[in-house]
């Protein structure tokens, strides 16, 4: 066994985490900068951070992922780090040449207190960023939230530090993108456009973190959102956030800087998720939804409606974070299946709430957030109570093979297969393509271990 | 072939590779790039700060401590003390591959262990909740030994890990527990980090099981973290030549091993940069000599083999040495033979580690390959220049800052495994014990030597290089390979290995006959792209007219 050590028995713990279900804020800070057009992430504070998030980002997307750090020693850590921080502002313009320098802190540099937003000022004060070019800075302390909490705070950062009101309000829509693949992201821009919606989605990795081969390598690869259209967010008549967590601090920000009205939305994982998101969608920009997308669905009912036998009362166990996990839950719902045991180690009442309304049709089923809510404890769970079929990142492999339990991969990260970047969870070809996974792993399964004479050529 | 390869002079390279940088950073960078002369042997700068924002591969110190000495050991609980993030990515990623003798045996590799420092604890001190974690850790698993590791926020908050972990010990009676601080700001890169484990684990590990350990030609392996499992294979070849593993550090390894290391007769060093601390503290206090041994590599691995044989000075060892060597190498060579004409002439690059720079070198000449350029990513003068240069290696302020150990001999225990008269006789016949002549006496006139290459600097270099394949790590594969070269990650191998030994020599002559001649390299541009072709060249001005 892999797990030989997890016990059945589940002791409260408060000290010991174990085998987390989440990750720390710097690295979605990382995440979220890289989809900006121009954009080179940087991480204030030791070189290990910036390593770690590099080497984890690209293990997960199997692409180039560039930062900058700002290698703090133990000097700078008595002293304070402005002083590196500034080389690195200089170093980095004259050697990486980018748009912009996004600048989140760690644990280390808010310990000591390093003031952000004094240092950038500090250095535009010093003519150490070129004219036309941006630094701009979120504060993401790795002891508070989570990597969710990350990627809000560089989201927020954008939005803050960018938008504008002219006073003319433009024809678009904003979409504050929760932490999701680069092929939602491009998904959401082809539902939107195929709605006829002029949106600013941001931010963007698709084109950044699924860059073609070219032969050579794009340092500030085409995609990302551009500095222009961050500023017009703010004559946007109207924003959507996608995640009551990851994006819609981003969106309270637009409206308190902007006055930008907004609607939260959960990320349109399946196919409740994604018809509210096509209604508001339609209602924002006042424009009717085409039969295409209409058709769209119902490709994705007529799937769930022809295999449901196979849905139908399969206990899920899932792990992850809180903007997936809402509508993915409720999707399983709508699969009529039942999850069970679900954990994240994401913080936060707001997450806690939402969970528990989507999970009112399943009285009885676990659920725990926050501080070691782990896959230790979900594995205990599972131990108590077997489940069909596990959801979450590439580490759950280990509880599917010891329990022999299918496994979907899905979350972050994913660290051992492709087509999470390429293939598309949102909408309803991602509900298609979700379904697709549960199905088969379920499926092959029963293929495995179903007895000779029981063995089906259709199904 | 080779020679009909035109490199480009070194010395004109080196100038590009720094002409972009702001002055200072140029004038510091320059020390740090050298064209080689193994002849006289020029100064390398290395093991001081990295210049901030320059896009270094560099990772901290407490990657090198947690994730790269004390990671490979299965039996240890290892609770990282702070927030989630440092225990995350630590978690599993660096392959070390271990197989516990029984299905009941401890092995903890797979779990992730951290207190998940909150901002309450930053505020008010973390050591009530690691003291909790402890416990908790403790009343689950009841391991043999529980590492403490510290992450940036400990050190600067004042949590005392190793004052929780003596209190612990205490408390908990049949549990090693065992502090690092091995904060990240500590140091310039990883290799802080191995230090100051070699100083955990010679203080708190070894010698605490003096048993003695059967066998004729005992020894520790030191600096082999069986990635990809590495260490499998040398541990093979060794129960085939009769040599008795005491303990290796740390690859596959559990703490009774560790704890009972001292009473081994030899350690060789793989990974001299990581261990070569445990190397000296073992000889000071037990009278173990150390050697330098290399088993990446097929001949390298002949010539360690042999090494070892001379140092034993036993003729039945000897014997039985080269029949596993003249058992072993008819496949290699087979394997080479086949491989080499279409690796023959071609080129590598490799930036990586603080040994693997060096040592893979040996595997690229057997087959026939150029190493054009190398350098290290958290080395020493000594690990490019030899250890002759270690008393001219100044002490700066980040060295000052992790701790010398003050060993002596053990009143009980020191016993000199060879007098000073034999070891003397063994260094005349050319056993280099205690020695390591670094990468540059190996590396041909006029290559390039760069310590910490950055990201600009080696895009540069194959820019202008043009190699036929790049070694680094993760963080540069995708970049090298859109660029259209193959990158080997000497990390993590690709997932692929063991690289060691006989069998890892065929593994990896494989691999890179599969990477530097895969077909997908020369299907990059699509055919209406391509120049000079007929068809394409019609549709492309049909779409630019468009």
């Amino acid at each position: 066994m892999l797990l030989r050590h997890t016990t059945t028995e589940v002791k409260e713990r408060e000290g010991l985490t174990i085998n987390p279900a989440k990750t720390c804020q710097p690295v979605g800070a990382m995440y979220a900068a890289l989809g900006i057009h121009g954009c080179l992430p940087h991480s204030h504070g030791s070189q290990g951070c910036c390593s770690y998030h590099r080497s984890t980002l690209t293990r997960h997307y199997k692409e180039p992922v560039m930062a900058a750090t700002s290698s703090f020693t133990e000097g700078a850590s008595v002293f304070g780090g402005q002083a590196n921080l500034l080389a690195s502002i200089e170093t980095i313009f004259s050697v990486y040449d980018p748009d912009i320098i996004a600048v989140h802190s760690t644990c280390l540099s808010e310990t000591i207190g390093d003031d952000l937003q004094q240092i950038t000022r500090k250095a535009k004060d010093d003519g150490k960023i070129p004219e036309g070019k941006y630094v701009i800075y979120a504060s993401t302390p790795s002891f508070v939230g989570s990597h969710i909490t990350g990627y809000a705070n560089m989201v927020t950062g954008m939005a803050e530090q960018f938008a504008e009101s002219t006073g003319e309000k433009k024809n678009q829509i904003n979409i504050v993108a929760g932490w999701m693949e680069p092929s939602d992201m491009r998904e959401i821009k082809r539902l939107s456009k195929e709605m006829g919606v002029k949106i600013v989605l941001f931010p963007d990795t698709s084109d950044v973190l699924d860059a073609p081969q070219t032969g050579k390598h794009e340092f500030y690869p085409k995609g990302g959102v551009t500095i222009e259209e961050l500023k017009s967010t703010g004559d946007s008549k109207f924003s959507l956030a996608l995640g009551c967590i990851s994006a819609e601090p981003g969106a309270i920000a637009l409206e308190k800087k902007c006055k930008v009205p907004f609607e939260t939305l959960d990320m349109p994982i399946g196919l409740s998720a994604t018809d509210r998101f096509i209604m508001s969608l339609s209602k924002a920009a006042g424009v009717p939804v085409p039969a295409e997308i209409t058709s769209e669905r119902g490709r994705l009912v007529d799937v769930m409606a022809d295999m449901e036998q196979y849905f139908h009362g399969k206990k899920v166990a899932l792990f992850g974070d809180p903007d997936q996990l809402i509508p993915l839950t409720e999707f399983l719902l709508d699969l009529n299946m039942k999850p069970v045991h679900i954990v994240s180690g994401t913080p936060g009442n707001r997450f806690e709430k939402r969970m528990q309304e989507v999970l009112e049709r399943i009285p009885g089923a676990n659920f725990k957030n926050g501080q070691c809510a782990d896959m230790f404890l979900l594995h205990q769970w599972i131990k108590n109570e077997p489940v069909d079929l596990l959801i979450g990142n590439t580490y759950g492999k280990y509880i599917a093979r010891d329990e022999d339990i299918p496994f979907v991969r899905f979350g972050f990260p994913i660290l051992d297969r492709i087509g999470h970047s390429y293939f598309p969870s949102v909408g309803y070809s991602g509900g298609l393509r979700l379904a697709e996974k549960i199905l088969s792993v379920l499926m092959d399964q029963q293929d495995r271990t179903a007895l000779e004479e029981k063995f089906e050529l259709v199904m | 072939m080779e020679a009909n390869r035109i490199y480009p002079d070194p010395a004109l390279v080196r100038e590009e590779l720094i002409q972009k940088y702001p002055t200072k950073v140029a004038k510091k960078r320059s020390k740090s790039i050298i064209v080689n002369d193994p002849d006289t042997i020029p100064e390398v700068q290395a093991n001081v700060r990295t210049v901030p924002g320059i896009i270094t591969q560099r990772g901290c110190s407490y990657a090198g401590c947690k994730g790269v000495v004390l990671g490979p050991t299965r039996d240890i609980v290892n609770i990282v003390h702070g927030p989630i993030g440092c225990s995350f990515y630590a978690w599993l990623t660096r392959r070390n591959q271990t197989r516990p003798e029984t299905p009941e045996d401890a092995n903890y590799i797979p779990y992730c262990f951290s207190t998940d420092m909150q901002e309450e604890n930053v505020v008010f001190g973390g050591e009530k909740k690691l003291k909790q974690a402890i416990q908790e850790a403790y009343d689950l698993f009841h391991p043999k030994s529980i590492a403490i590791f510290s992450t940036c926020p400990v050190g600067l908050i004042g949590d005392d890990v190793h004052a929780a972990s003596r209190e612990m010990k205490e408390k908990l009676g049949d549990c090693n527990v065992f502090g690092f601080s091995c904060e990240g700001y500590r140091g310039v890169s990883q290799s802080a980090g191995h230090h100051i484990a070699n100083n955990g684990v010679f203080k708190h590990m070894v010698g605490r099981n003096n048993a003695a350990v059967e066998g004729k030609f005992k020894l520790n392996l030191l600096g082999e973290y069986n990635i990809g499992g590495d260490a499998f294979e040398i541990e093979r070849i060794f129960e085939k030549c009769g040599i008795t593993l005491v303990a290796s550090f740390s690859g596959n390894s559990t703490v009774g091993q560790i704890e009972n290391a001292h009473m081994a007769d030899l350690n060789v060093i793989l990974c001299h940069r990581s261990i070569n601390y445990m190397g000296d503290m073992m000889e000071t206090k037990y009278g173990i000599p150390w050697m330098k041994v290399n088993f990446v590599g097929a001949e390298s691995s002949a010539k360690s083999l042999r090494k070892i044989a001379e140092y034993f000075g036993d003729a039945g060892l000897k014997a039985r040495i080269e029949e596993v060597i003249a058992e072993e190498m008819p496949k290699v060579k087979a394997i080479i033979d086949e491989i080499r004409p279409r690796t023959e002439g071609k080129t590598a690059m490799l930036f990586v580690g603080g040994s693997r720079a060096h040592h893979y070198q040996d595997l690229f000449t057997e087959l026939g390959m150029t190493t054009v350029a190398a350098g290290y990513e958290f080395a020493h003068r000594d690990d490019y220049e030899g250890r002759q240069v270690l008393p001219s290696i100044k002490i700066d302020a980040d060295s000052k800052n992790i701790e010398e150990l003050k060993v002596t001999p053990d009143p009980e225990l020191y016993n000199p495994r060879k007098t000073e008269a034999e070891l003397e006789a063994l260094k005349e016949k050319g056993l280099e014990i205690i020695g390591y002549e670094g990468m540059m006496k190996q590396m041909k006139s006029k290559s390039l030597v760069v310590d910490d290459l950055s990201h600009y600097e080696s895009e540069k270099l194959i820019e202008i290089y043009k190699p036929d394949i790049f070694c680094a790590g993760i963080k540069e594969k995708y970049v090298v390979q859109k660029m259209g070269v193959p990158l080997k990650q000497l990390h993590s191998y690709d997932y692929g290995g063991p690289y060691t030994g006989f069998e890892g020599a065929v593994n990896f002559y494989k691999d890179i006959d599969r990477m530097v001649n895969n077909p997908v390299w020369k299907l990059i541009k699509a055919p209406w792209e391509i120049a000079g072709n007929g068809s394409s060249a019609g549709l492309e001005a049909s779409y630019v007219t468009q």
